[in-house]
């Protein structure tokens, strides 16, 4: 399978090999070349929503929204995690860390996005014990140096992340620590596409795919969408080059009228996916009837939860009397939501670069490096109003 | 009573601390004002001055590269040459964890020893304190420093429209080299930490006429933070070409893997540098042939509008804003 966590990477691994040759200016320009010729033929403007949030860092750090015509638009869809993330998971999240002996572990952004009283890193400075891991594994050395506390895992993220949880929890298990446990926020892909495309106003007729999610899970996650809501959808990596050459296909796709799904990332991804991880998964997971999104509201079937063999380990069910429930909502200058659902671009938002800034974020997009805002307040340029 | 660790005897003013400073300290930064052990040490200085501190709380105490004490000497004084000003004398403050090892507190003490005779400087004076197991991560040193002004008038608000900017090295190899220690990666060989005084580079420079407007080693926050500081200070517009930054394959593969941008990460032997564009590939000269600075390069220059940003122009023809790098520096989710 794919390798859970950089922790375990071969220690072979050239690094270079990872970004050569896709940031090639010459194949850049000839890429934005192609676009401009191709875009001239479509009759109506191509709407890409890129689902995933690395695709929109990758527009804005590396300024491909320069090099793409007019009629060809970017909206920033609700693939990143931290975006996504309800008010309530976080005030669990915090609830958690603030019991004795609680120790909380959770990955990079997730400690900063504000909850309803404050974030992770605040309740950090305030004195929980609240730990960001580069590698879930990490957190297995955690369990085991601190055998009188609960080591509870705030787990976050898109099909790309939902494996490393299970190996966690697989060596956990096999390890027999019993004060491992998890509180699961593991999300999917195409029923958040699902929720996108049935707001009437969307204006979203081209997908770019997440690369990572269907490493995992294949490309064959995007078939019943494409079909479902005639939009042609690319797989595509997150190099420069990568999207751009994504971006060629959907126009012409567009001008063929087809609604296909077709995979730039063939470096990594296969129609199946990687059929070990996914089985890892279904022994640990199974879909919730329903999971309510930041911005999106409750989709049915589109977030994970443990099964009942491991009740054990879900901190959910564990500290359940303890943990609040209350829904919550972003505060109301906020439009995360439309960003998140495609109706607003982040420099529609008033708040945006004024009374929202990566500092002191009203909502979650501002907050991840992944998220619409974040990538737009750091690349695109707006002066700071206090 | 143990000595292969610090006890918290080490720090109460008896035998074992007078003991300590003698066999170690006094030993590894011997000179004759150390010597006096007067309350005070008396220095002769004359003419500008500059004066700076720097605590330094790094984990872990060792990388590759370097090493806490190491980055101690060179990050004062390369805050001293960063002013124009050759470094004098330095004070040392050292808090250490009760229990810490006597072995890894040698080895930093030599290392900051070796690096004081690369700049010249002297540690004039200094202070012990040991605080009990819990109460510090090991070990902390606090560097103060003070320097005669050799160029004075170098400032961040200094530069001017027409200026270029050079960098002395290829940037974020310290900010690397610490996650790579901290997280016991290994993913290529040959990455450390660029941990180096900068005075003799400085001085090289120092000794042509050249009209350096603004000198800044890169440290936390990175080549972004310099630039954006700067274009702030000076209320000018900088331009950077992506392409002409020196960046090692190593950190870029880091950065890669954990979304991070080397222009954010550290450096501790790095310096941006602003002067006139015409004397740019004269300074580079001499950073190149005299200062071992091998790869040093121009990177951009700065202009005037919109003043108070720093512009990025990738090598594919778009541009995009450099900002400041903010928070922790924490990794991507996927």
């Amino acid at each position: 399978m794919t390798e859970p966590a950089t922790g375990e990477m071969n220690s072979s691994l050239k690094l270079k090999s990872l970004y050569e040759g896709f940031r090639d200016a010459d194949t850049i320009r000839a890429l934005a070349a192609r676009i401009g010729n191709e875009a001239k033929k479509l009759s109506a403007p191509l709407y890409i929503m890129e689902v995933c949030g690395g695709h929109t860092h990758t527009i804005m750090k590396y300024g491909l929204l320069g090099l793409i015509p007019d009629n060809v638009k970017f909206i920033h869809g609700p693939g990143c995690p931290v975006c996504v993330m309800p008010k309530e998971r976080i005030d669990q999240a915090i609830a958690l860390a603030n019991m004795d002996d609680v120790i909380l572990l959770t990955l990079g952004d997730m400690i900063r996005v504000p909850g309803s009283k404050g974030s992770l890193a605040q309740a950090r400075a305030n004195g929980a014990d609240v730990r960001p891991l580069y590698d879930p594994l990490d957190a297995l050395a955690i369990a085991k140096d601190n055998p009188n506390k609960t080591v509870v895992f705030f787990a976050i993220g898109f099909e790309t992340s939902t494996p490393m949880t299970a190996v966690l929890l697989r060596e956990a298990e096999r390890a027999a620590l019993p004060n491992l446990m998890f509180h699961i926020n593991h999300v999917l892909v195409p029923p958040a596409i699902d929720a996108v495309m049935a707001e009437p106003a969307t204006k979203v007729n081209a997908f770019i795919g997440p690369a990572h999610v269907s490493v995992i899970s294949g490309a064959k996650i995007y078939r019943r969408a494409a079909e479902a809501h005639h939009t042609p959808v690319v797989v595509s990596g997150f190099e420069p080059v990568d999207v751009m050459e994504s971006i060629l296909r959907l126009v012409e796709l567009k001008n063929h009228a087809e609604s296909v799904v077709e995979v730039q990332y063939s470096r990594a991804v296969s129609e199946q996916g990687n059929l070990t991880a996914q089985a890892l998964v279904d022994e640990y997971f199974e879909v919730r009837d329903s999971f309510r999104w930041r911005g999106l509201g409750p989709i049915p079937q589109s977030a994970l939860k443990l099964r009942d063999k491991y009740a054990h380990r879900d901190a959910e069910i564990h500290f359940g009397d303890r943990l609040p429930v209350q829904e919550i909502d972003d505060h109301k200058a906020c439009q995360c939501g439309d960003i998140l659902r495609g109706l607003a671009n982040p420099m529609d938002c008033k708040v945006f670069g004024r009374g929202c800034t990566p500092q002191t974020p009203l909502g979650s997009c501002m907050v991840s490096s992944e998220g619409a805002c974040n990538a737009y307040y750091r690349y695109h340029g707006v002066q700071h109003v206090d | 009573m143990s000595t292969n660790s610090i006890q918290l005897a080490h720090g109460g003013g008896g035998l074992e601390m007078n003991k300590l400073i003698r066999n170690l300290f006094f030993k590894a930064f011997d000179n004759c004002i150390l010597r006096n052990e007067e309350d005070a040490a008396l220095l002769n200085l004359q003419g500008p001055t500059a004066f700076t501190t720097d605590s330094f709380t790094v984990s872990p105490l060792f990388f590759a590269g370097g090493d806490i004490g190491k980055l101690a000497i060179a990050g004062t004084v390369n805050d001293l040459a960063m002013m124009g000003a050759e470094p004098q004398y330095l004070s040392l403050g050292v808090i250490i964890e009760e229990g810490f090892p006597m072995a890894s507190l040698e080895a930093i003490v030599a290392s900051m020893a070796s690096e004081l005779k690369k700049c010249g400087a002297k540690i004039v004076c200094g202070d012990t304190k040991v605080v009990p197991k819990g109460c510090a991560d090991g070990l902390f040193l606090n560097t103060t420093g003070v320097g005669r002004i050799v160029k004075p008038g170098l400032s961040a608000k200094n530069l001017r429209a027409g200026d270029a900017i050079l960098v002395s090295g290829d940037i974020g190899r310290h900010g690397a080299a610490i996650l790579m220690a901290r997280e016991g990666l290994e993913l290529e060989s040959g990455l450390e930490s660029d941990c180096a005084t900068l005075w003799s580079s400085v001085e090289q420079l120092l000794v042509h006429p050249f009209d350096i407007h603004a000198m800044r080693d890169a440290t936390r926050g990175g080549l972004a933070a310099v630039l954006n500081e700067w274009a702030a200070a000076s209320d000018v517009m900088i331009e950077v070409d992506e392409a002409a930054v020196p960046v090692s394959d190593e950190v870029k593969g880091l950065c890669e893997l954990y979304g991070f941008e080397a222009t954010d990460l550290a450096n501790e032997g790095t310096f941006v540098m602003a002067l006139p564009a015409a004397q740019a590939e004269g300074a580079l000269e001499v950073l190149k042939r005299f200062g071992h600075c091998e790869h040093a390069a121009i990177i951009g220059r700065v202009g005037e509008s919109p003043a108070g940003r720093v512009i990025l122009h990738t090598p594919w023809g778009s541009n995009r804003y450099l900002d400041l790098p903010a928070g922790e520096l924490l990794p991507r989710i996927c």
